[in-house]
């Protein structure tokens, strides 16, 4: 049944894509970047209206579907470009990037985003994975005078290039052993099958390692430091948390939809991947002096927290998982703004000790940085707590004791350098002040740290609409 | 002999540990690399195609055309992008991608 209305939303925002495109090409004057951004945002929000809108159902001859879970995930992506595009308006601007095409490719990321978790095929996956790759590959090499920019674009191209062909050697042995792509039927193929073909485990690990290489998580997190450090800030912005979240939650899905009842044998792939990410991302932070590297270590360590949610396999597992993806898109937009307002005389710095004395020349920016640091760490009161309780209590609840106790470990080690980072802002040493933070820095920084802040208090409509959702994937 | 489902899959899997190997064993050339992904590619549709023929099924051919085209637009990005690396090192050696390292 074909039921295309379903998609609306994605349609909207590619037609508008090509809309906005064509009015940056023909708009003469030398704005047209920041008129590009501001019709970006308004699409990003109007689409996020149509998905609060839309109906519900499967659509495309089972391709694709719209249920709670795929809304919740599509509204939090959306969320996190619409907070991308915002940072990137005047760093842009500053360091000679106003381009048009920098939001429209983001634009076309988060469409690729938003196909990805609704897909229920592994024709739609991967187009959707291989939409959002392709922008941000651009995305990554898009300061194309800078160096460092254009050896990140290359390293991210081809780590990518290579887990997008393992992904599909993954899907072809599943569709070879299975006979079929759709998530449904290969549930109930394999649920009747009874035993599993040997060529269809090799396939499920094969694509088990291709989205791995998209959520960095270790062992294939190599490209992440790299392709952090040399993006241009607002792109590893948007790099850190729309995409993250929409391969995270593909995952949750493709485990979780198809080969849920194999639980017992990926459990402890999920497990051993967790358990590494966490514990490798607490040990190389400490060196880090670029805060930059310092973030993209710090996501390889969220991944393996998520990942301990994905590991329980329970409802219980994914709501936390959903929880924290909330948590974790709000806490790192809000660091990556303060991050990007790290100005002195017209140049952005990336250094740890830069931020020396900023209680003192900054103290709003001080105090916010605080607050997301705390929250990253794991510290309550802040909306990172929130998140690693739900996680952890999904694996202590699924027996997954030993998962449970390594990540608070790990996360008491990580956050020994999330304080230090508090200990420079308030005890070291005053440096010059930054250059004067423009004001939409101020507000993504301001919006992220009274969200952080505040979930605690009011947790209960994220936690129902993610247990809604949740319940959605495993009835 | 008759050329069946297996000696496809032998084939396919052989291109695709070439081309893994093509990507880390290679230490000279950036376009090696792109031709390596290509190799890859080729790979999965060579199994894509087989396993269609031998499910009577006609998905897999369809995920081919998908593939091919997604194939061809990576391989533009691609080369877009080791054009402005080169413009910017001067050199496209793979042993010189290491601006950035820790």
């Amino acid at each position: 049944m074909m039921n295309w209305t379903i998609a609306i939303p994605e349609i909207v925002l590619s037609c508008l894509g090509m809309v906005i495109l064509i009015i940056g090409v023909l708009h003469k004057k030398s704005n047209a970047f920041h008129l590009c951004s501001m019709l970006t945002i308004g699409a990003a929000i109007i689409t996020m209206l149509l998905v609060v809108a839309g109906s519900s159902g499967v659509g495309y001859s089972g391709l694709f579907v719209e249920d709670s879970f795929a809304v919740f995930s599509k509204l939090v992506i959306l969320l996190g470009s619409l907070l991308g595009v915002i940072v990137s308006l005047d760093y842009n601007t500053e360091e000679n990037l106003q381009r048009f095409e920098f939001p429209v490719l983001m634009l076309y990321a988060t469409v690729g985003m938003m196909i990805m978790v609704s897909s229920t095929n592994m024709m739609s996956l991967y187009m959707g994975v291989e939409l959002m790759s392709l922008a941000i590959y651009v995305l990554a090499a898009f300061a194309r005078d800078d160096l460092r920019s254009s050896e990140a674009g290359l390293k991210y191209f081809v780590l990518g290039a290579l887990a997008s062909g393992l992904l599909l050697y993954g899907i072809s042995l599943i569709y070879g052993f299975s006979g079929t792509m759709s998530f449904d039927r290969l549930a109930s193929e394999l649920t009747s099958l009874g035993n599993t073909s040997p060529g269809l485990i090799v396939g499920i690990v094969f694509l088990v390692t291709g989205l791995a290489f998209k959520i960095s998580a270790v062992p294939f997190h190599m490209w992440t430091p790299d392709v952090y450090e040399g993006a241009p800030t607002p792109v590893t912005s948007f790099m850190a948390t729309a995409p993250k979240v929409a391969a995270i939650v593909l995952f949750v899905r493709v485990m979780i939809t198809p080969f849920g009842h194999l639980l017992a044998q990926w459990q402890q792939l999920i497990v051993l991947i967790s358990l590494a990410s966490m514990i490798l991302s607490a040990f190389s932070s400490i060196g880090q002096s670029n805060i930059k590297r310092l973030m993209a270590y710090s996501s390889i360590g969220h991944v393996g927290y998520i990942l301990v949610g994905l590991a329980a396999g329970t409802e219980i597992g994914v709501r936390g998982v959903l929880i924290y993806l909330v948590s974790y898109v709000f806490t790192i937009s809000g660091m990556f703004a303060c991050i990007i307002g790290m100005r002195r005389r017209g140049r952005s710095v990336e250094k740890i000790a830069d931020l020396g004395g900023l209680s003192k020349t900054d103290p709003g920016m001080a105090a916010s940085l605080s607050i997301f640091l705390f929250s990253t760490a794991g510290i309550p009161p802040f909306a990172g707590f929130l998140g690693k309780y739900f996680i952890f209590g999904a694996a202590v609840n699924a027996g997954l004791w030993t998962l449970a106790v390594i990540g608070i470990l790990t996360s008491a080690v990580s956050a020994f350098y999330y304080l230090r980072i508090v200990k420079v802002m308030y005890f070291d040493q005053q440096e010059a002040p930054f250059d004067a933070r423009p004001p939409a820095l101020t507000l993504v920084a301001g919006i992220s740290a009274a969200f952080t802040t505040l979930f605690i208090i009011f947790p209960a409509p994220i936690v129902a609409a993610a247990s809604s959702a949740a319940k959605v994937i495993f009835g | 002999m008759v050329v069946g489902l297996e000696q496809y899959l032998a084939v396919s899997a052989m291109l695709l540990v070439i081309g893994i190997f093509g990507i880390f064993m290679n230490r000279k050339n950036v376009i090696v690399i792109l031709m390596s992904i290509e190799l890859i590619l080729l790979a999965v549709n060579l199994n894509f195609v087989a396993f269609s023929a031998a499910l009577d099924d006609l998905v897999g051919q369809v995920f081919v055309m998908f593939v091919l085209t997604v194939a061809a637009a990576e391989a533009a990005i691609g080369l877009a992008i080791v054009v402005i690396y080169f413009r910017n090192r001067g050199s496209i050696e793979v042993e010189d991608v290491t601006m950035m390292k820790g």
